[in-house]
Formats: C-alpha cells, sequence, structure tokens
C-alpha cells in the first residue's frame, strides 16, 4: 500500500505537488515492496493496492473531492488543536501513527515534504529517499548532484519513505471515487512540540522581488559578463513588469543577491514567460524554471541547453539583443 | 556558544557531468570541490552566531584527506577548528551510517571535554541530497532538530521544553506560505538552507590563519547499513522544439511580438 | 542550424587574441572567404585570452619576443584599448637587483625606457608598497594594460566589415581532412569546409585540432594561479580599471596588478601544474570558462604570505577578501618561444599558438605577412614550428621542458643555462668515451655535446693567465677557463670536436643542381667535391640561415647545418624544391662528423691515411672521400675555428672507430679533445664568423654583415633582386667586433660580458643605427689567442670606424671598448694564414 501525505494551501485546496506525488503513487504500483499486502496501523479494510492519503489539519470537501479525482481511495485526516501549528516531530509521529507497517510512505520533494518523510524514516525505522523520479523493478531512481544525475538505488525493509521530485510526473486525474476518510483520536507528546512553530510571517514569505509571483521574469546569467553588466535587462524586467531572476554563477559571484536566484536551491518559479539572458542552461537553474509556460532564450551559443529547450530564442549577444528589445517596446509604445 | 557545523566535500559542478569507470560516481577530474551551498551559509549563521553569543565554531566532515580543504576553508572565513573523519570513500555511507559516526565523534568530542550547543548541518548536501542526516543525526543526539532554517539569533522568548541549559535561540524558515519562527532551547541540530546570509569570502589573513588551522582526525569505521546506491545514469537530452527568432539585435521585433501575445508588456 | 561557407581561402580556428588578430590582419593584406570558427560564444570564447591579466612589460630579455611586444602594444594603442600605468619589477634580493641590471641592459639594447629605482620611488607611486621589503626595483613607465577581448572583437569585426571573413562561434572542428599531405578540407559541428589552410590559433587546444591532421603543436595547457581580492579602499579612491603601477615581485615569482576597486595575484610560484588538452572540461560541464580550472588552495598558500609583506596594509586588511581565485591556463612550450608557422608535417597546417597577450597582435600582423608574402616583417624565426626535432614534439619532453621551465617565468636565467630534464635524448657514437674524459656536456637538438672537457684541466697551468679566468660568479657560470686553455691547445697543436649534432641533408636527383642553385647564394655549379660555405637568403635578401653545401655528384648536394636551426633550413629546401626532378633525405641520423684542427691536424690526418692530404692535394674548400684504416671517411677541409683541418664524416656506426684512431695516432702530435665551448665561441669569435640567430637574420642584409662577396653570381635565386639592391645602397648598419679595453669595475672585480649587453659612445649616448636599432653585443667571447675579450655589435655606419673608442655598458657599469674590425676581417690571422697552411 502506498500513503501519501498531501499537503493543502491556505484555502485548503490540495496543493500542486501533493497531486503530482499522488499520481506518481498511483501509476507506480511496482512501489509496493511486499507486492501488495495492505494494512495501515491502526485501521483496517481499506481496499488494497489503493493509494492512501494522509491529510493534516482542516480537510475541506474541495480536497476531498480533489484527492477522490486523483484516485485516492481512503484518506487519513488528523486533525488535532497540537498539530494546528506545524512541528516537524509532531507532525511525523501523527503520520508515522496511522503508515502502513509495510509498503511505500512518501511526499512531495518540498521542505515541509522532505522534512516530514525523514523524520518519519527515523521514527518507523525506514530507510528514505528523497527526490524521487521514477520507480520500476529495479529499484527507485533518484535526482542527485542537482538533477545533473540520476541515482539507481534500492530501499531494504517493509516500508520504504521517499519524496518525489518536483515535476517528476505530471499530475492526472482518473474516474473519481469517493474517498473514505478515517478520522483519530490522537495522541501529541509535549516533547515533539519543541519545535512547532511560534509564528509566521506572511508579508516577509512574500518575496521583495516578486519573483515567485511575476508573470514575467527576466533571468540573467553569466553572459551578462560583470556587476555592471545588468542595465539593459533590468530596463526590460521594468517594461515587463515583472521580476530578475539569475543563474548561481551570479549569485555566486557576488553580483546579484541570493533572493534573485532562480533554481534548484533558489526560488522555482512559473512565470507566463521567462526570458533567459546568457544562461547556458545549468541543470541547477533549470530546475527552477520547469514551470514557466514559455521559455525564451537569448545566447549567443545556439547549441547551449538554454537554446535547445527554449520555445524561442535568439542568437546573439544579449546586451545587444535586449537593449533592441527594449528600444522596440519604446517605439510601439510611441 | 560552541557550535558545531557538519559540512561535506562535494564536486563543483556546473552544466554536465560524467560518470566515472565504475558507474557508481561521476568523473571528478577536472573538476573542483566545494562545500554544498546549504552549509556555506551554516557556516556564515555559525560565526555570526558565534560572535553574537561568544563561543567557538568548528567544522566537521566526513570524507577524504583531501576534505580537509574544507575545514580550513571555513577556518579561513572565521571557524575555530575542525574534525576530520576519514572515509577515503564516503559514497558508501549511508545517511543512518554518517548521522551515527557524527553522533559518536561528538560522544568522543565531549568526553575529551568539547561540547557543543549547537549542530549545524546543511538542509542536504549538493552531491547525494539525501536531506536525512541532520534529522537522523538530532534523533542519535536526543536532540530537537529543525530543517530548512536560514537565520538564527540568540535568545528570544522561552517557552516549550524547558531547562536543557544551554541557551536558546530564535530560528527563522521558510514555509509554505511564510517565514516561520522557531524558538528552542539548546542543544538541538538545525539544518540550515541557503540564502537567509551571504557567505562571507576568505580574507587574506585568513586564509593564512586556516593554513595553520587545528584539525582533530578521526577514522571513519566501516558503514554498518551502507548506501543503497546501485549505480549512477545520466539524464537523457531531450529534443529540441525551438523556434529561432533569429540572430542579433535584428530580431528583437520578432520577440516583442511573442511577449505581446503572451500579454505581459506593460501598457 | 546555421552553417559554415562550403569553402574558404583559410580556416581560422580560434577567437582568442591571436585568432581574432590574424583575421584583421589576413583581411588587410587582400585575404577573402577568411572563415573563423570557435568552439565558444563570443565575444568571450572561454580561452586564455578571456581570463587574461591583460598587462604588458615590454622588456624581456628576448629581441623577438621584445619586437612582438612593442608591435603588440602599438597595435593596442592604435585600437584605444591600452592604459599606460608604469610598472614595477621589484627586487627582494641582491641577486635579483644583478638581474634588474640586466633588465636595464635590455632595456637600452632594445631602446625601451627604463630606470633602476630606490625603495622610496617604488613607495611614492604605490604607496601601499612597504620600502622596507624592497632593495630596488626596475621601472618602465610605459607598461599598461590593455582591453584584449574587445581589441580581439574590434580586429574581428573589422575583416568582417571588409567582407573578407566569415565567423561561426559555437562551432567545434570534428576532423580534418588531409590528401596528399596537404590540408584538404576541416570539419566541423556546423558542416564541412574546403580549403587548403587552417590556422591553428585556439590556444590550450591547437594540439588537439593538430592532432585531427597528423601534425603536432608541442605546447601544453598549464596552470597560472591567480586570485582577486577586494574591496581594497586604497584602489576604489582613484577612478578607473587602473591608476597604480603594476607590481611584478620577481622573488616571490607573483605579480600585483589593481584592477579598479580589486588587487589581482598572479602566481608562476607554484609547482608546475599541467593538464593534456583533452583533459580540459567543455563549455557546458565548466564551472567558470573551461580555461578557468578550479583553484587549488594549497598551492596558492605560500604566495599569499609573501604578498602581505610586500603590501601589508591593503592585503592584510580583513575587509579585503578573496573573491575570485583560478588556475588559469595557458600554454607552455619545451622552449618557452611561441609556436608559429607552417607545420613540416602536413601542408597548409598553420600554427599561431602559445602566443601571450602581450604578443598577440604582433603575432596575427606577422604570421598574416608569412602566410601572404612568405615572411614576415618581423623575425619570428625563433619560434618557427619547423624548430623542432623528432623528439621535441611528443608529449615527454614538452611535460619534462614545461615543468622544469615554469617556475623560471619571473627567474634569473643564465644565458648558457641548460636544462636538467629529458637529457641524453640523442648521444654521438663518442660519448662514452666523451664522459670517461669527463666532458661537461651541453645540449643543442637534444644532442649532448662536451662544451669542455675535465681532461684538459692541465692545461691550465700550461697556459697560466692567457686562458682568462673570471672571477665572477655569474660571468663564470656554465663557463670554464679549460675552454681557453683548450683553444690556446688546439692553436698549437691540435684539437678534435665532435660534431655529431650538425643537421645533414642531401639534394639528389637530375634538378638537384637547379634547386640548390635557387636557394643559395654563392655560385653552386661548381666541381665535384667542392665545398661552399653559403648564406640562405629570403627574397628581402635577409637570412634564412648560414650554411655548407658539398658538391658529392654532378646529381647530390649535401647540405650541413647546425643543430639549433636545421630543421628549419630542412623545411625552407624541401619547400622550395621543383615538383619533380630533386628529393632531399634527412641523413642526420647517419653520419656523425668528427672535426680535426690546428696545426698538427695535417701530421695526424696524414698519419692516418694513404690519400695525399696535403695542401696542393687537398685543397681548402673541397671535400672527397678518403680511406682511414677500413673506414671510408668524406673529409671535407673547412673550418669554423680559423685553422687548419677537417670535418671528417662517417656512418654512425662508425664514429666510434674514427674517433679512437684519431686520438690514438693524434696522441703523439699533442692532439685533444675540446669542447663545443672552442668550436662554438672562442674559436669563431676571434676569428668574426658570423652565426645565425646572432649576428645574422631576416633584417639584416649580406651587406650589412660584411660578408659580401665582389660578384654575385648569374643565376637567380632567392633574394637576388634584393641582394643586389643592397649592394648599391649604403649600409645601415654595420657588423663589427669590438675588444673590451679595461675590464675593472668600480668594485675593482674584472668583468666580462656574456651578450646582449648595450654599447654607447664614449658620452653614454645610445647609439641608434639605420634600421632604428640601438647598438648591442650579438656575441661575446674569449679570445684566447689575442688575450682579448671580443664583443660583436651592430654599430651605425658613422660609428663603424677601426679604433673608435665607444663603451659598453655591463651591470650598469660602463667599460671602454674599440672597434677592431668594421667588416669580415678576422682579428686574429687576419689574411687567414693558418687556414691555407
Amino acid at each position: 500500500m502506498t500513503m501519501v501525505f498531501v499537503e493543502t494551501d491556505p484555502a485548503g485546496e490540495v496543493t500542486l505537488t501533493s497531486a503530482e506525488a499522488i499520481t506518481f503513487a498511483r501509476k507506480n504500483p511496482q512501489l509496493l515492496p511486499d507486492g501488495g499486502a495492505a494494512t495501515s496501523r491502526e485501521v483496517s479494510g481499506p481496499p488494497s493496492g489503493s493509494t492512501e492519503g494522509v491529510v493534516i489539519g482542516p480537510l475541506s470537501d474541495a480536497a476531498v473531492e480533489s484527492l477522490g479525482r486523483l484516485g485516492v481511495g481512503v484518506i487519513h485526516h488528523l486533525d488535532h488543536p497540537d498539530l494546528a501549528e506545524y512541528s516537524a516531530a509532531a507532525w511525523a509521529q501523527a503520520i508515522v501513527d496511522v503508515a502502513p507497517e509495510s509498503g511505500t510512505l512518501l511526499a512531495s520533494g518540498t521542505p515541509r515534504g522532505m522534512e516530514l518523510m525523514a523524520h518519519a524514516a527515523v521514527r518507523t525505522g525506514a530507510r528514505m529517499a528523497a527526490n524521487v523520479i521514477a520507480a520500476d523493478a529495479e529499484g527507485l531512481l533518484r535526482q542527485v548532484h542537482g538533477g545533473t544525475a540520476f541515482e539507481r538505488l534500492r530501499l531494504d525493509g517493509d516500508l520504504q519513505v521517499l519524496t518525489i521530485a518536483g515535476h517528476a510526473c505530471t499530475p492526472e486525474e482518473t474516474t473519481p471515487i469517493t474517498p473514505e476518510v478515517y478520522a483519530y483520536d490522537l495522541t501529541v507528546a509535549e516533547a515533539d512540540l519543541t519545535t512547532r512553530v511560534q509564528r509566521t510571517e506572511v508579508e516577509a514569505a512574500d518575496d521583495a522581488s516578486g519573483l515567485t509571483s511575476a508573470r514575467a521574469v527576466v533571468g540573467a546569467g553569466r553572459g551578462v559578463g560583470s556587476e555592471n553588466g545588468f542595465a539593459e535587462v533590468l530596463e526590460l524586467v521594468d517594461h515587463l513588469g515583472g521580476a530578475l531572476g539569475v543563474s548561481r554563477v551570479v549569485t555566486g559571484l557576488g553580483w546579484r543577491p541570493h533572493a534573485e536566484q532562480v533554481g534548484q536551491t533558489g526560488s522555482r518559479i512559473s512565470p507566463d514567460v521567462y526570458i533567459a539572458c546568457g544562461i547556458s542552461g545549468a541543470i541547477q537553474h533549470m530546475a527552477g524554471i520547469e514551470g514557466a509556460k514559455t521559455l525564451v532564450a537569448i545566447n549567443t551559443d545556439e547549441e547551449s541547453t538554454m537554446v535547445q529547450r527554449a520555445d524561442y530564442a535568439i542568437i546573439g549577444d544579449l546586451h545587444e539583443v535586449v537593449g533592441a528589445v527594449n528600444e522596440e517596446i519604446v517605439r510601439r509604445r510611441g | 556558544m560552541n557550535i558545531l557545523v557538519c559540512i561535506k566535500r562535494v564536486p563543483d559542478i556546473a552544466g554536465s557531468v560524467t560518470l566515472d569507470a565504475t558507474g557508481t560516481g561521476i568523473d571528478e577530474s577536472g573538476l573542483g570541490h566545494t562545500m554544498s551551498s546549504h552549509e556555506e551559509c551554516a557556516v556564515e549563521l555559525a560565526i555570526q552566531t558565534a560572535a553574537q553569543a561568544g563561543g567557538t565554531v568548528t567544522v566537521l566532515t566526513l570524507g577524504p584527506a583531501e576534505a580537509v580543504e574544507q575545514l580550513r576553508a571555513a577556518v579561513a572565513v572565521g571557524a575555530n577548528d575542525g574534525i576530520l573523519v576519514e572515509a577515503a570513500d564516503p559514497s558508501v555511507f549511508a545517511p543512518e551510517d554518517i548521522a551515527q559516526v557524527i553522533g559518536d565523534v561528538i560522544r568522543d568530542r565531549a568526553e575529551a571535554g568539547q561540547t557543543f550547543d549547537l549542530v549545524l548541518t546543511g538542509d542536504d548536501a549538493a552531491d547525494t541530497g539525501d536531506f536525512q542526516v541532520g534529522i537522523r543525526l538530532a534523533y542519535d543526539l536526543g536532540y530537537p532538530v529543525l530543517t530548512n532554517i536560514q537565520t538564527i539569533s540568540v535568545g528570544g522568548a522561552a517557552g516549550g521544553g524547558g531547562e536543557r541549559g544551554s541557551g536558546r535561540i530564535e530560528a527563522r524558515g521558510i514555509g509554505p506560505v511564510g517565514t516561520e519562527i522557531f524558538s528552542l532551547d539548546l542543544p538541538a541540530v538545525v539544518a540550515v538552507h541557503e540564502g537567509g546570509v551571504d557567505p562571507r569570502y576568505p580574507s587574506i589573513t585568513g586564509r593564512m590563519k586556516a593554513k595553520k588551522a587545528q584539525v582533530v582526525e578521526y577514522d571513519a569505521p566501516v558503514p554498518g547499513m551502507g548506501s543503497p546506491r546501485l549505480r549512477l545514469e545520466l539524464p537523457e537530452v531531450k529534443a529540441s522544439s525551438v523556434t529561432i527568432l533569429g540572430e542579433g539585435p535584428e530580431a528583437a521585433p520578432a520577440l516583442v511580438d511573442v511577449l505581446e501575445e503572451i500579454g505581459v508588456i506593460r501598457p | 542550424m546555421a552553417s559554415v561557407p562550403a569553402q574558404a581561402s583559410v580556416v581560422v580556428v580560434g577567437a582568442g587574441i591571436v585568432g581574432n588578430s590574424l583575421v584583421h590582419h589576413l583581411a588587410e593584406l587582400g585575404w577573402t572567404d577568411i572563415v573563423q570558427i570557435d568552439k565558444g560564444p563570443l565575444p568571450n570564447p572561454g580561452g586564455s585570452t578571456g581570463h587574461a591579466s591583460n598587462f604588458i612589460f615590454p622588456v624581456d630579455h628576448s629581441r623577438e619576443i621584445t619586437d612582438l611586444t612593442l608591435d603588440s602594444m602599438r597595435q593596442y594603442k592604435e585600437l584605444g584599448v591600452f592604459t599606460e600605468s608604469g610598472g614595477f619589477e621589484v627586487a627582494r634580493t641582491e641577486e635579483r637587483m644583478e638581474e634588474l641590471r640586466r633588465r636595464m641592459a635590455s632595456a637600452r639594447a632594445w631602446g625601451i625606457e627604463s630606470s633602476l629605482v630606490t625603495p622610496a620611488e617604488v613607495a611614492e607611486k604605490v604607496p601601499f608598497v612597504d620600502p622596507e621589503a624592497i632593495l630596488g626595483a626596475f621601472w618602465t613607465p610605459t607598461v599598461g594594460v590593455v582591453d584584449s577581448v574587445r581589441a580581439g572583437t574590434m580586429m574581428r569585426e573589422s575583416a568582417e566589415a571588409k567582407g573578407a571573413l566569415t565567423v561561426s562561434p559555437n562551432t567545434e572542428v570534428t576532423g580534418i581532412d588531409v590528401r596528399d599531405g596537404q590540408i584538404a578540407a576541416v570539419y566541423t559541428t556546423k558542416g564541412e569546409v574546403a580549403t587548403n589552410r587552417i590556422l591553428i590559433a585556439c590556444g590550450v587546444w591547437s594540439p588537439r585540432i593538430a592532432a585531427m591532421a597528423g601534425a603536432a603543436i608541442p605546447l601544453t595547457p598549464a596552470v597560472h594561479q591567480m586570485i582577486s581580492v577586494g574591496p581594497v579602499p586604497q584602489l576604489a579612491e582613484r577612478p578607473g580599471e587602473i591608476s597604480f603601477p603594476i607590481v611584478r615581485d620577481m622573488d616571490t615569482f607573483c605579480y600585483e596588478r589593481q584592477h579598479g576597486s580589486d588587487m589581482e595575484i598572479g602566481s608562476y610560484a607554484h609547482r608546475p601544474i599541467l593538464h593534456d588538452p583533452d583533459e580540459i572540461p567543455s563549455i557546458e560541464a565548466a564551472k567558470l570558462s573551461p580555461t578557468e580550472m578550479p583553484f587549488t588552495e594549497d598551492d596558492f598558500d605560500p604566495q599569499l604570505e609573501q604578498a602581505v609583506e610586500l603590501m601589508p596594509e591593503v592585503l592584510s586588511n580583513p575587509d579585503v577578501e578573496i573573491r575570485y581565485a583560478i588556475n588559469g591556463l595557458l600554454s607552455l612550450t619545451p622552449d618557452g618561444a611561441p609556436i608559429l608557422g607552417e607545420s613540416p608535417q602536413v601542408k597548409g597546417l598553420w600554427s599561431a599558438a602559445a602566443v601571450w597577450v602581450k604578443e598577440g597582435p604582433g603575432v596575427g600582423r606577422a604570421v598574416a605577412e608569412w602566410m601572404t608574402h612568405g615572411l614576415p616583417e618581423i623575425d619570428v624565426q625563433g619560434a618557427d614550428i619547423a624548430r623542432f626535432h623528432s623528439h621535441q614534439r611528443t608529449r615527454e619532453h614538452v611535460r619534462a621542458r614545461t615543468s622544469e621551465a615554469f617556475n623560471k617565468t619571473y627567474g634569473i636565467v643564465h644565458p648558457g643555462e641548460q636544462w636538467a630534464s629529458d637529457r641524453d635524448v640523442r648521444r654521438s657514437p663518442m660519448w662514452h668515451r666523451e664522459a670517461d674524459l669527463g666532458a661537461v656536456f651541453f645540449e643543442a637538438g637534444g644532442w649532448e655535446r662536451p662544451q669542455w672537457y675535465q681532461s684538459n684541466a692541465g692545461l691550465l697551468e700550461e697556459f697560466g693567465d692567457a686562458v682568462m679566468d673570471r672571477s665572477a660568479e655569474w660571468d663564470s657560470r656554465w663557463w670554464s677557463p679549460i675552454i681557453n686553455a683548450e683553444h690556446l691547445a688546439m692553436r698549437q697543436r691540435a684539437g678534435l670536436v665532435d660534431l655529431s649534432s650538425f643537421v645533414i641533408f642531401d639534394i639528389f636527383g637530375p634538378a638537384a643542381l637547379d634547386a640548390v642553385q635557387h636557394i643559395a647564394l654563392a655560385q653552386m655549379d661548381v666541381a665535384i667535391g667542392r665545398v661552399v660555405y653559403t648564406p640562405i637568403l629570403d627574397e628581402n635578401g635577409g637570412f634564412r640561415s648560414d650554411l655548407t653545401i658539398m658538391r658529392l655528384a654532378h646529381d647530390r648536394f649535401r647540405v650541413v647545418t647546425g643543430a639549433a636551426h636545421g630543421m628549419v633550413d630542412l623545411k625552407w629546401f624541401a619547400d622550395r624544391l621543383p615538383d619533380t626532378g630533386a628529393q632531399i633525405a634527412d641523413l642526420t641520423s647517419s653520419w656523425t662528423t668528427i672535426g680535426l684542427w690546428g696545426p698538427r691536424a695535417r701530421d695526424i690526418l696524414g698519419g692516418l691515411t694513404s690519400s695525399d692530404v696535403s695542401h696542393e692535394a687537398f685543397k681548402f674548400g673541397t671535400a672527397r672521400t678518403i680511406e682511414i684504416g677500413s673506414l671510408e671517411v668524406l673529409a671535407s677541409r673547412i673550418s669554423y675555428v680559423g685553422d687548419l683541418g677537417w670535418e671528417l664524416y662517417v656512418p654512425m656506426e662508425s664514429g666510434l672507430k674514427l674517433w679512437d684512431a684519431l686520438m690514438d695516432t693524434g696522441h703523439a702530435h699533442g692532439l685533444l679533445p675540446v669542447g663545443l665551448g672552442v668550436y662554438g665561441t672562442t674559436g669563431r669569435i676571434e676569428k668574426g664568423y658570423r652565426a645565425f640567430g646572432t649576428e645574422l637574420d631576416s633584417e639584416r642584409s649580406v651587406v650589412e654583415v660584411g660578408m659580401s662577396r665582389p660578384k654575385v653570381k648569374s643565376q637567380d635565386f632567392v633574394g637576388r633582386a634584393a641582394h643586389l639592391r643592397h649592394r648599391e645602397e649604403d649600409p645601415k648598419t654595420v657588423l663589427c667586433s669590438l675588444t673590451v679595453d679595461d675590464h675593472t669595475s668600480a668594485g675593482g672585480e674584472k668583468r666580462y660580458m656574456l651578450g646582449g649587453e648595450p654599447i654607447v659612445s664614449a658620452d653614454g649616448d645610445p647609439l641608434i643605427d639605420g634600421h632604428g636599432r640601438h647598438s648591442y653585443v650579438t656575441s661575446a667571447g674569449s679570445a684566447p689567442s689575442l688575450g682579448k675579450h671580443v664583443l660583436m655589435a651592430f654599430l651605425p655606419p658613422a660609428e663603424a670606424v677601426l679604433g673608435n673608442r665607444l663603451q659598453v655598458v655591463y651591470m650598469e657599469e660602463f667599460y671602454p671598448v674599440t672597434v677592431a674590425s668594421v667588416d669580415s676581417t678576422p682579428l686574429f690571422d687576419p689574411d687567414n694564414e693558418c687556414i691555407r697552411r
């Protein structure tokens, strides 16, 4: 049996990444290391081989419906006043309380998912694999080296704990079913609350540059040339009312602050258009822009990864091309 | 407040990599080595926190003899000393093994009179990306653990866990809807996510100090569990479906057409 | 995907400073349909130009390199990318101060304004240098920095603007088609280009591209470490990229160069770190650029401390951080010189590699001229790719020599300094005999050659003060008074010289006479058995070589030339043979040569052969086969030491037998083995014999070196028209021999010049000849027969007057000299009686 930790957003809806993880679980029945024997620790009777979900905190009707459309047959709903504020240890223990003794426990590879699965792995004595992208008879495949390589591995034990890499799979709905919802009478240990969130600052988290919410992001990489080479791209950002995103090399060289970094270890963005200027397309960076709906590359190197992966590209010096784009925008404005 | 920062020597890769002859690792010839970027921030946080609270910063790594370079790099920016747990091939260690080894070293150091109030790690290592060592280490030590932390400050309101004796910190990290603030008593383990601080570069005098840094050496035991790795594979190159709009500035109008169609140009 | 043009007059590989400069100059010279490719993007494709520190110190001990540098500076200035900063080379030791005095000699010799200054004067211009850390400095006000990427872009664009050039970046060479030994096509990732010329100017990758055609460009990528630290408040105070002079900290092999508010520190002090071209990461896999390799901190750590000593205020500031640190790749060659010209291995494969930013535009112009006219204006023969002997092209040799040389980049290198690595590659058949005699071996072209023999040390007593011993360590380094003693013994009795290192090749076939007649200045239609010494000229009448040619048969000529330049000569001849009727064969390793000279030479040779070797029967300038025991020996009666004698040629495997026979018979006549110290310096200098590479080069005419003969042969030959013109003109310069009148330094020690020193007027003013050259010593050496130290130098014609009193500047002291010869008249035995006795 495969159990998925489901994250919901403030509106109570299932997050995109959780939908990805559920789809991954559903489409990979071979994840079951024990051939499908299904027993939750405190529940008996759910359909064998189905995908089960765990939701902590409020469970909205919309979420139940979404989970049903995603093929989740059973929802374990964990609600307790002590779980209202996030504490990894307490949440993880709650998940462990309902997790199967054999099978697969997984979450999406978000910071929450990663943290909870690691705690759960320790608490169940299971092994864990992070950022999994595929599973087959041979075992699991996961991203390593920032996604530039994959690791093929096999986890032993009755229970395996995984996180699923973002974009490893596209959310896919199936014949809707009505999930059974199980509620529990939980006990939360005091010791597990020492790491509870004291408060959350929502405004501070709203990224100052608007990077993750911008409809248009102009990306700048090493090709900019120097700390002083950002004039054209910043003007374009202004014309688009968008945000500047930079590659890791640019922050590494100290040309721009880390807050502007896009990629595996920076922000992951999903703008309507991402215009990559002088970025060759290192995989760390590509990981951060997979959500972009349209990808435009401006690069001198036609063979670069960025150009090859783009929807549109202009081959040329970014300063010249972006300068000309700015002029054209100004001209059309009249 | 004495802080231990656990760091890892990793190949400093850029775009593409190739595999080594065994197929279980990447070909590191021609690559430099560095510590993971989360750990660079952890070192910076440790230095700032120790400066604020008073105390020392010790860096620990499990890795080959050459990993002493990463220890020295940390000393060059302000750490006080290092601990090298030498393992010729750290890739054969499971996260469980590494946590266990570090836990044992921390206990051994305590017996030698060197104790740590705060243990920092990165969220995960740039190469293996396991996201477990900090958390497994915390369980091994019986300490509380936070992950995804970007800044730390000393002190903060009392609460929660009662008397543990060696101070209290406030930690801020990224949550799904905003910055989450934690407050906890030490000792504790905190796994750091990059971005909260700008790691400093070494000064020349720092680098000169690093050369003479004191490094305590241990030999890593044979891993008990062992890495579950079977081999590495490289991603397939995807076929391109790019539309080349043109070359040079002459192609600018074509791009502006595209941007207009998407509707992102500010009026 | 854009594709490359299907055809090109030349495919230039590389868009660094060299490739860009080349396409510019080729276009200027009228070339069209040039295709330039680079595997990287523009304007910085990721080679060594992209991370160069871009500063230029004009003074080098090599005239060739200085000429290229000065031409490059001129071009950078024309492009408006040169910023003059001035530069110091600082000394921390007295030994280095001496070297700086020799730097002054080179500066004066090449006519570059420089001066020696005190620590206080350094601190005045660079206030953050601790004057206590240094003893003094060599100041060159014209030192500056350039923007080599910008310069390259401008030059490339000028060629494009002419419509002469198609540039294809992000294009990699995948193969080269060679048909019948000639380049036919270049395959790239963007298609095939039909061309019969490829010009490889891609720096550290050059060997890899050349290998695709089966040719060698013997260089190795090597690391030069560089860090950049900042922000430095003292630098930030002044605007612009560079406002303080550059400081070369010579004794620590480092430099400090301002770059805006940062200070770049570069090092040549670390262990040699060599890479193979195939090890260089791809653009995709490289963290920075492919040639900015990961920094290895341990190698740089010692330099940090030394840098702090020199600039404590700036560099021990804890806010000054190491922001950038690389193991930058550059190209090193086994002899330190660039690799220019057409490969002797594949027709149409040209190289312009191992070139530094300071020489880039100059090399671009020179190689473009070379490709266009067959020769460049600046003499770059020391950099000719054809110079390498086969072993010198091997990876092992390249790595051994570059490893040895790396730390000498800022080192103090004696002009006579010998290599320690990769020795004993070529030994003559007499080597063991020589070694038993305590031969001190110097190397040329891989050959181990006795410079002198310790076994002759007993001669020192015999000749006493006449051996002109030298007390100053520098003057006597790589030298022995035994050389002079051997010389005197040879002049009195006889000497035996191992000349196995000669490069020997035969030109043969029905058109052989026409071929050599076309190449040599001297009349070659001579009787069989004649030996002809001849200049080899280029089209401009400058020297390509000087060598001897023996006519062995109606259709066979044997060319004998030196080890250092012989491989270039071989290519020069091979390139100028007619398509049919004449062939060339390199016989260097087939023949060994033993020189026998001195007044007793005839007695010795006569005692070994039944042939008549009398003056009448065996005239000077003839060669014939004689029997010595069971050996057939080709005996050639000529001399480079100015004495009676022969060069004796036998097959390599018989060399030892001949040597032993000569030594056995010669013993009774006082025959001694003598080293190349006599053959190469003392013997020739007192005879005023010119040497290629020092007195003879492409710049000076036959007339100016005093070698013109009364008549010019009627047959056409390369350079004939120019030579005829030179004969009509007044010479712009005159090669003279001078004697040093007083050797005593201010400190009371006798000093002996080694070559390269400036010659100035009695008042200390520089002498400048009609070529614009300052007078300097081309060769220096003892003339033991005269008891004099002799210098050769080109003087302005007005100064080339017998008895003219001038001065030579040595270690910044002035010594009186007298002009003793203004033509090729020898100082010793001016009527050549010794040779003709």
